[in-house]
């Protein structure tokens, strides 16, 4: 299996605050890998260095070999990989539609954008529905599609989903992990970031979880799911 | 009924010079959170390129107001070079606190260097005519050229630029880092380039109102953005900044109040009716009469 995202010994540090201690994950190619931790555990500041949107201090960080500390942050998405990060982020102001054209930005084939947007309604028929919706408007679950529809707009080799759950009521969050689901299926590799440590376990190859700014365990997430440790950490047994 | 109508044109005309100004400063609110103080100097900036260049298209065999091209370009060029050498530095390394210190003290500079240049020195000019003279006779009134194309130039100006940021990519960025800027940046869009694309519109924008306000009052002094940013300020804060048909709204509000309290009520107190309104909107709609109430974003 070819190693997609790779993470070797990543420090980040918000001024005096040190965020991430010396992490090192990966995620091969076609993997759904999720990260799970407490509150505060580092998993969202893990994503943003990732993403460039902070500045690592230390380590490395590479996705197919390319040197993602040495991209520009808004050229990340160039190169394949899609964040669709904690609360959403959809533009509130904007319709539907044109949240889902400005996933598309940096595509400049127009035939190529349509034919992705077709692929997304198909995928969140809701969307389609809504298409002239202001998604400041959509509730919680309708933002979460939208903001992974968004993401998908490029075609991206890898997403980030960053608490994908968050704030769902239980049938919301069943759908939304039947959809991250699919989307592995197609092959997608995702690396995922969840509270909800059990669903997320339940639909992930692998785990990690990160415990105040390091990694206390990993493994098959089928493992994790019933170790001991775990279940009384994070899934509440 | 003439003197109304007179009224309404004169308030419709200084609305859409204030319009025009707001808009620079509701575009870089908008995407910086920044009250850039210095917006009401690139009035001056416009308005001494014109007084210099308008003579270089007479002789060309050119309209004076064509002179305007040139006034947006330097306009557009020294916002841009205050964002590039002053603002952008100090919003990287410091706090909001500096950044509006920033924008105060480049206020003062480019008035001060004005005054330093030989050719400008510490007295007004005066500008020629840009218009002719006389006018349409309507309903008893002569509504002069100078009004009536103020009025239609900003129309126009404004329409091309809604449609700028509805329809285009950058224009559509522009909104974007507006809104949220990391889930810009996630998109792809270089939040500097845009930045920057905004104090240039904003800025050229500052280049037409001038050429508006001198064609009416021709007078260029150094100072001469200082009440007239104000008063925009104040139009962008009462449309609601940040929005820009906000500022479109505040500034054809700041003028109307301007010129019907001018010809009804007392022309010395003019600026107290503008201060007043703009209590008056701020307390029943803290965020500006198109605005929003909610917390400011994190
Ligand atoms: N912008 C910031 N400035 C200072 N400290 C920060 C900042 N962002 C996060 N932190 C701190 O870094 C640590 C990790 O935060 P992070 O958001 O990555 O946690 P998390 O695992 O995603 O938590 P949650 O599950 O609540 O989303 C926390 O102690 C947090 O207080
Ligand atoms: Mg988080």
């Amino acid at each position: 299996m070819r190693t997609l995202l790779k993470i070797e010994d990543l420090h980040v540090s918000y001024g005096a605050v040190r965020a991430i201690k010396g992490i090192s994950l990966e995620v091969n190619d076609g993997e759904l890998v999720s990260l799970i931790g407490a509150n505060g555990a580092g998993k969202t500041t893990t994503l943003h260095t990732i993403s460039g949107l902070v500045p690592a201090e230390s380590g490395s960080i590479t996705l197919d070999g390319t040197d993602l500390r040495k991209i520009a942050p808004n050229k990340i998405i160039e190169i394949g990989l899609a964040h669709v990060p904690e609360g959403r982020h959809v533009f509130a102001r904007m319709t539907v539609e044109e949240n889902l054209a400005m996933g598309a930005y940096i595509v400049r084939d127009k035939a190529k954008i349509k034919r992705q947007l077709e692929r997304v309604y198909a995928h969140f028929p809701r969307l389609a529905e809504r298409s002239r919706q202001l998604a400041g408007t959509l509730s919680g679950g309708e933002q979460q599609m939208l903001a992974m529809g968004r993401a998908l707009m490029t075609e991206p080799k890898m997403l980030l989903l960053d608490e994908p759950s968050m704030g769902l009521s239980p049938i919301l969050v069943k759908e939304i992990f039947s959809m991250i689901k699919t989307l592995h299926s197609d092959g997608i590799t995702i690396l995922l970031v969840e509270q909800n440590a059990k669903m997320a376990l339940s639909i992930s190859d692998r785990a990690y979880v990160l415990e105040t700014g390091l990694i206390s365990m990993s493994g098959k997430a089928q493992d994790l799911l019933h170790d001991d440790k775990v279940r009384r950490a994070y899934l509440g047994a | 009924m003439g003197e109304f109508l007179q009224t309404l044109f004169v308030g419709l005309r200084l609305g859409s010079v204030y319009a025009l100004i707001a808009l620079g400063y509701t575009m870089v609110y908008g995407i910086i959170r920044l009250i850039n103080f210095a917006h009401g100097d690139f009035i001056m900036v416009g308005g001494y390129t014109l007084i210099f260049t308008v003579p270089l298209m007479t002789a060309a065999g050119m309209p004076a107001w064509m002179a305007v091209i040139i006034a947006i370009l330097v306009c557009a060029l020294v916002g841009v070079g205050v964002e590039l050498i002053a603002y952008r530095p100090v919003r990287k390394k410091g706090t909001n606190m500096t950044a509006l210190i920033t924008a105060i003290a480049m206020s003062l500079f480019l008035e001060n260097l004005a005054q330093a240049i030989p050719a400008i020195g510490p007295n007004p000019m005066v500008a020629g005519t840009f218009f002719e003279s006389g006018g349409f006779r309507v309903a008893g009134v002569t509504l002069d050229y100078t009004t009536i194309y103020t009025i239609a130039v900003s129309a126009v100006v404004m329409l091309l630029l809604y449609v700028f940021t509805q329809k285009t990519k950058m224009g559509r960025a522009m909104r974007c880092v507006s809104e949220d800027k990391s889930a810009a940046i996630l998109m792809g869009i270089s939040v500097n380039k845009t930045v920057l694309t905004t104090f240039a519109i904003g800025s050229g924008l500052a280049a037409v109102a001038a050429l508006m306000y001198i064609a009416q009052y021709p007078s260029v002094y150094t100072t001469i953005g200082s009440l007239l940013g104000l008063k925009a300020f104040v139009a962008a804060v009462v449309g609601g900044i940040g929005i820009v048909p906000g500022a479109m709204l505040g500034g054809l509000v700041i003028g109307l109040v301007e010129s019907f309290s001018t010809a009804y009520i007392s022309s010395s107190l003019t600026d107290t009716f503008v201060f007043l309104i703009l209590i008056i909107v701020l307390l029943i709609k803290p965020a500006g009469i198109l605005g929003k109430n909610v917390g400011e974003k994190v």
